[in-house]
């Protein structure tokens, strides 16, 4: 009984602590907070206090130039995406002067942060390492000695810049160049934090790299970029969640994520995000896969305004594979415009996309997807699976497939459904005594455990606690 | 015998199903430790009475009263009377996919019981002493639940279920159907063994040989939405070789006096 009003009394708080539940927010104690809106002057100001090399400026001014040129994606949810005022975001903020070295360096407020993110207990149980992102600079970083031994390098990207400029520079925007997309330009103007990681050749690093990111000033666009190389034949698993709080005007995040396998290597990323309910979620995530080599994105999206995301791998060796795995929930007022992107370049290669999709409340979610295999790339596999689930008449979910197969001898295998939670599955499960939210949410936990059980425990039982807040916080 | 408490009683039932009247007026009493079967051809409304009771909202009872142990039932929604001892053994269990039933069972527990732990404690051995009992594989527990299940494996994870849940009244809609006849005797051993010796149980079924091995107190007929006869075992046994037309005729006979 007591669990029962537990819980009853949490459904009730939600809306109105939910702020202080996951949206809890430090004084905005900043060292340096410049001033809102973007110009020549920020992007110089960024690259100066970060003391970059002159090619790294001059990357950012050009891909500023870039940004100003482009004009918005003409698809996808227009209205939302102009609603954005470039203006009114700070691009740069730097929350403490140096970062911290050990846990003991960093400040009070913060760890108090992160000790409500549980980042330390989750250190204690399976880190390699730890990057959290907190505001634009990295302010505690740690991993491993034995990783550090073994060559791998898993930095903070402005680090990573600072004590592997010849890595940065040889790989930095190859994958993902300023002039891709007007928000990848945006980045590659402002970026500022992010991951840095380097695996050398034919090592395996068994345990998963992870970090935790996180916005905290309001009107506060966070533009990490995140750098991965997978040399040939090395093995690697990358992991990061967010939660951001809540605030009451718009905040813009707007990543760039670049993956390289080399060849035979292997790379799995994953992602939780959950984003406070105002916010703008453009990311634009890119892998190349070389011959033989396997990328794997493992992709969550809860929460924000608007999220678009559309993983990519590009198979450009023969043999090459890549798989993108995600999930989507769309809560009242949120448009979830995910999906993915497998471009096929060399014969042998094969994707597979897995899409699962859930709105609620009136929320909205999208999969786009792209499958493109070129003339030459003969004898590829391509498998796309999405799976919507609507819980409510309100709630909507559209597909925008495309496909665009120019080689012969591809097997192609598509899978497209829709699903409403049936009320014969909710009397069956009450039946048994579950009450019906917990009946709902059996049936969704369900429907989205082939992405769960491909996340470690600890993240799998925070996604479902996760969707278990979002399924109380709205009635009706 | 009768000086045994009333464990779940019902008093002239009415249920309509989109708008049409199906049970027309059924009542029924059983006490402690007593096995009901409730015969009648398809369409008389014995599955339809089963599953208003468990609280489907598909079936509105427009008139009429219900108890379990004294508690009376139609307020109460399908959870509540879940809570307090009922269960429905589905004709047509559905599938959840991504539920294991191990998962599934947790989770029923632990709301069942508002999340006291403790009734977990035990959770793993008494389960694989119930798939031994009921002879169904062990890597079941990792299946989701009834995904591709056949048709007798949903009818044993229902028996399954039922044990672990420890219900009070037991209404097994035609948990024989669709079972050959190994399953019918695993299954129907099931009943016997995992059925509360305290509660009631009501089989609703068309035949009567699962009768031969879960043996009835009492057995009721049913007809176009009501109870037209009720008697021993025996009436089964006249069921058995006659059919159902014999009571038919004498009904009609009955209504024409």
């Amino acid at each position: 009984m007591e669990e029962t009003k537990n819980k009853n009394t949490q459904v009730l708080d939600i809306g109105e602590n939910y702020a202080e539940k996951y949206g809890f927010r430090d004084p905005e104690e900043y060292f340096h907070k410049g001033a809102k809106g973007i110009s020549h002057e920020v992007v110089e100001m960024i690259s100066r206090m970060k003391k970059e090399p002159d090619w790294m400026r001059d990357f950012r001014h050009k891909a500023l130039d870039i940004f100003y040129a482009k004009p918005m994606p003409k698809w996808g949810n227009t209205e939302l995406l102009n609603s954005i005022n470039f203006a009114d975001i700070y691009y740069y903020i730097k929350p403490i002067e140096a970062q911290g070295k050990s846990w003991d360096d960093v400040p009070e407020y913060i760890k108090k942060t992160f000790d409500r993110l549980g980042i330390p207990e989750a250190e204690r149980k399976f880190l390699a390492g730890v990057t959290a992102q907190y505001e634009s600079e990295v302010v505690y970083h740690s991993f491993k000695e034995d990783l550090e031994k073994q060559g791998v390098i898993f930095l903070d990207m402005d680090s990573g810049l600072r004590e592997h400029e010849d890595i940065v520079k040889k790989y930095f925007a190859t994958v993902i160049p300023p002039n891709d997309n007007k928000f990848a330009a945006l980045n590659s103007a402002v970026w500022s934090g992010g991951s840095f990681i380097y695996v050398p050749p034919g090592l395996d690093v068994k345990i998963p790299l992870q970090a935790y990111f996180r916005i905290n000033a309001e009107n506060m666009g966070q533009f990490e970029r995140t750098l991965i190389i997978a040399d040939k034949g090395s093995r690697v698993h990358y992991i990061e969640g967010c939660t951001a709080p809540v605030y009451s005007t718009n905040s813009l995040h707007s990543a760039v994520v670049e993956l390289l396998a080399l060849e035979g290597a292997y790379i799995r990323y994953t992602t939780i995000q959950n984003w406070a309910h105002n916010i703008f979620n453009l990311v634009t995530k890119r892998a190349v896969a070389h011959k033989n080599a396997t990328v794997e994105w493992v992709d969550g999206n809860i929460g924000s305004r608007l999220t678009m995301k559309f993983p990519a791998v590009y198979l450009v060796g023969e043999g090459a594979k890549g798989e993108i795995l995600s999930i989507a929930f769309a809560g009242n007022g949120q448009h979830q415009d995910a999906g993915a992107k497998a471009i096929h370049a060399a014969p042998n290669t094969s994707s597979r996309i897995t899409s699962k999709s859930i709105s609620k409340g009136g929320g909205r979610a999208s999969y786009r997807g792209l499958v493109k295999v070129y003339p030459h790339a003969t004898k590829s596999k391509v498998s796309v699976e999405c799976d919507a689930l609507l819980i409510d008449g309100a709630s909507r979910s559209d597909t925008y497939p495309t496909m665009e197969i120019d080689a012969d001898e591809v097997r192609i295998e598509h899978e497209a459904r829709v699903s409403k939670v049936a009320e014969e599955q909710i009397f069956y499960l009450t039946s048994r005594g579950l009450t019906e939210d917990e009946a709902r949410l059996l049936i969704i936990n369900g429907f989205i455990e082939p992405f769960t059980k491909e996340l470690p425990m600890e993240y799998a039982v925070e996604l479902n606690r996760l969707i278990e807040l979002e399924m109380e916080g709205s009635v009706g | 015998m009768n000086e045994k408490k009333v464990i779940f009683a019902f008093k002239d039932i009415h249920i309509e199903v989109e708008g049409k009247e199906v049970v027309k007026g059924v009542s029924l009493e059983m006490r402690e430790g007593e096995k009901h079967a409730l015969m009648g051809p398809n369409g008389s409304g014995k599955s339809s009475l089963a599953n208003a009771l468990a609280g489907h909202p598909n079936y509105t009872i427009t008139r009429g009263e219900a108890f379990i142990n004294g508690k009376s039932l139609l307020e109460m929604d399908a959870t509540e009377r879940a809570r307090a001892g009922l269960f429905l053994a589905f004709q047509y269990p559905l599938a959840i996919p991504g539920v294991t039933v191990a998962n599934f069972l947790r989770s029923a527990l632990k709301s069942k019981y508002n999340g006291d732990e403790n009734i977990l404690r035990e959770f793993r051995k008494e389960l694989n002493e119930k798939f031994q009992a009921l002879d169904i594989d062990k890597v079941f527990a990792t299946r989701y639940l009834n995904d591709g299940f056949s048709g007798g494996e949903k009818k044993r994870i229902e028996i399954l279920q039922m044990a672990m849940l420890k219900p009070q009244v037991c209404l097994l809609d035609e948990t024989d159907s669709g079972l050959d006849i190994d399953a019918l005797r695993i299954v129907s051993k099931g009943i016997n063994e995992f059925a509360p010796k305290d509660g009631a149980v009501l089989l609703v079924t068309h035949y009567q040989r699962m009768l031969n091995y879960v043996k009835p107190d009492k057995v009721h007929v049913m007809m176009a939405g009501q109870i037209v006869r009720s008697g021993g075992p025996e009436l089964a046994l006249q069921l058995e070789e006659q059919g159902y037309d014999w009571i038919e005729k004498e009904v009609m006979k009955a209504v024409e006096v």
